[in-house]
């Protein structure tokens, strides 16, 4: 029983508080909040909690957002497919959620001691590993992540076949275009990753990420493979339909795109899905490319002689100079987890950052971007790679 | 038939870096993040914003701002308004309304009846207080015209413009010689 329990403790701190937190708050502090301070306003700062006289950073707005919604009308076209209109925007947000199921916040949890072996392996003694910082175990996760990411083209596609507009047909075609073509870098951007790796399991890859190259330099995924870490983030954000590949809802051409025929509580899902995919996209980014839970971030520490010292953070010693100095194994578990969601935020702020930075790309730009040049490129990363790992 | 004249026109041709878009996308993020910093900065003082928070903040207006209509007064408190409809001509958007009367005092010959000025016709241009002859109206209460729940309140009548009146300096039918 226990066991379910915290099956379910991790489902709900992850999925719905974690992400759906994350993902509330970027339709507020993101869209709203960040844009505003971008463009010298000052954004939604009206509304009150009753009682407090307080701006609250806009946090009230949120509130309103949501009561506004639910109270909306909900209106379904004539001659729209009911049912396929109803479920649409669920496939477009479960997707977002299901993903979530692969990422780990931390690295297996050591009922015992935690001891670190020669060449930085942790091991575990007098007690066992439970894997409390993940909600799946599963040593494929990379592929589960995967399957699950392009499984959301069909929301996105069915909510435009499904609306019977113009407008969000072909707001769905070219959701569905656009998700294809950047699938197919992102898998092939992976590949090479995957070489250096020689796994599937995110949290053996993370693992992975922890070891040092040439006794200082954590090896993460955007020091062994930056071209990858560059082609991956172009396509994820592709992944998305964030701005600026936001065509499949490009409002000065096609209204909403595919979203144009929604109202109501199935618009705030349509929305809220976009959010969560886009904090997915900076887990997976998080975990490839910057380490995912390892706090192993360069540590300057200036009290040595030697100057400057970096310090990885490892098993149960910070290991500093010839001496270790011990510190408490929760210490280790408490930084590593805030060290991925610090990762998965930065992220998800950059991304926000380059919505409201850059113009939307038109549509042919998308697609000689994705097969012109992200395709060559991964591949000619992959062919690269494959050289290097073979000779090494 | 001339020759056309064509002028050739050197287009900068694009680099290769700018053609990759890296640096360029690396300059926007740099500016935009540099704009999201300095709002961030706790001191408000140093942001960039310059929204003003109205109902809180209200800005300070100039002098010579045309605000809400006002009719002055003689040095009675009878209304200065000789009912001579320079106004009301001069008014483009038609908004004054004057009905003259015969006064008692022998000395004064009409006087507005009636002075009605239609708030949400008046496009404030001010070109009626340039016409009055005797400073009768003026739009110098710096009063801006508030927001009417009902057209018939926009109709604003002679004794609520007298209500700011004040007295003038300026004597009244003029010096004579």
């Amino acid at each position: 029983m226990p066991e379910l329990l915290i099956e379910l403790i991790k489902i709900v701190v992850i999925v719905f508080v974690f992400v759906m937190g994350v993902a509330s708050a970027m339709t507020l502090l993101g869209d709203r909040k960040q844009s505003s301070a971008i463009q010298n306003r000052i954004g939604p700062n009206r509304a009150r909690l009753p009682g407090i006289n307080h701006a609250l950073l806009g946090f009230p707005h949120f509130i309103a957002d949501g009561i506004k919604m639910i109270l909306k009308e909900n209106i379904v076209p004539d001659g729209a497919h009911r049912g396929l209109h109803l479920i649409a925007p669920g496939l477009v947000f479960l997707p977002a959620l299901l993903g979530w199921a692969a990422v780990p916040f931390m690295d297996q949890y050591c009922t015992g001691t935690l001891e670190m072996t020669a060449g930085y392996r942790e091991i575990c003694v007098d007690g066992e590993w439970r894997n409390y910082f993940q909600i799946m175990n599963y040593n494929a996760g990379l592929l589960f992540a995967f399957a699950i990411a392009s499984i959301s083209v069909y929301g996105a596609a069915i909510a435009g076949w499904a609306s019977n507009s113009n407008f969000s047909l072909l707001g769905g075609l070219r959701s569905s275009a656009q998700m294809i073509s950047y699938e197919v870098s992102m898998g092939l951007s992976l590949a090479g990753i995957i070489m250096i790796y020689g796994t599937l399991d995110l949290q053996e890859m993370v693992r992975q990420q922890g070891y040092l190259l040439g006794g200082w330099l954590p090896m993460w995924g955007i020091i062994v493979q930056p071209l990858a870490f560059f082609l991956f983030f172009l396509a994820g954000m592709a992944e998305t339909k964030r701005a600026p590949f936001d065509v499949p809802e490009g409002e000065s051409e096609i209204v909403a795109g595919y979203i144009t025929e929604y109202s109501s509580m199935k618009f705030a899902i349509m929305q809220l899905g976009e959010y969560a995919a886009t904090v997915f996209i900076a887990a997976l980014i998080a975990l490839l490319f910057l380490g995912g839970w390892q706090a192993s971030f360069p540590l300057l520490w200036n009290a040595n002689a030697a100057g400057l010292t970096i310090l990885p953070l490892f098993g149960d010693t910070f290991h500093f100079a010839n001496e270790d100095i011990p510190y408490w194994h929760h210490t280790l578990v408490a930084l590593r987890v805030f060290s991925m969601v610090t990762k998965v935020l930065f992220l998800v702020w950059l991304q926000f950052m380059m919505r409201w930075t850059l113009p939307r790309f038109r549509y042919d730009q998308i697609m000689v971007l994705g097969w012109k040049i992200l395709l060559p490129l991964s591949l000619a990363n992959l062919v690269v790679t494959a050289f290097i790992v073979a000779i090494i | 038939m001339g020759e056309v004249k064509v002028k050739q026109v050197s287009r900068n041709p694009r680099t290769f870096w700018e053609r990759t878009y890296v640096p360029e996308i690396a300059k926007g993020l740099v500016v935009t993040i540099g704009n999201f910093l300095t709002n961030l900065n706790p001191n408000v003082e140093k942001r960039d914003t310059f929204t003003l928070q109205y109902p809180e903040e209200k800005r300070v207006y100039p002098e010579r701002y045309r605000g809400l209509h006002r009719l002055m007064l003689r040095d009675d408190g009878q209304v200065r308004c000789v009912a001579c409809m320079c106004c009301s001509t001069i008014c483009p958007a038609n908004c004054i309304h004057i009905e003259a009367a015969e006064h008692d005092d022998p000395d004064i010959e009409k006087y507005p009846r009636v002075f009605v000025i239609d708030e949400l016709r008046c496009i404030v241009c001010g070109l009626c207080v340039e016409a009055c002859p005797c400073d009768a109206i003026r739009m110098d209460t710096g009063v801006h015209i508030p927001v009417f729940a009902d057209r018939g309140e926009a109709f604003l009548n002679r004794d609520l413009l007298m209500e700011r009146g004040t007295l003038s300096v300026a004597k009244q039918g003029g010096e004579r010689g």
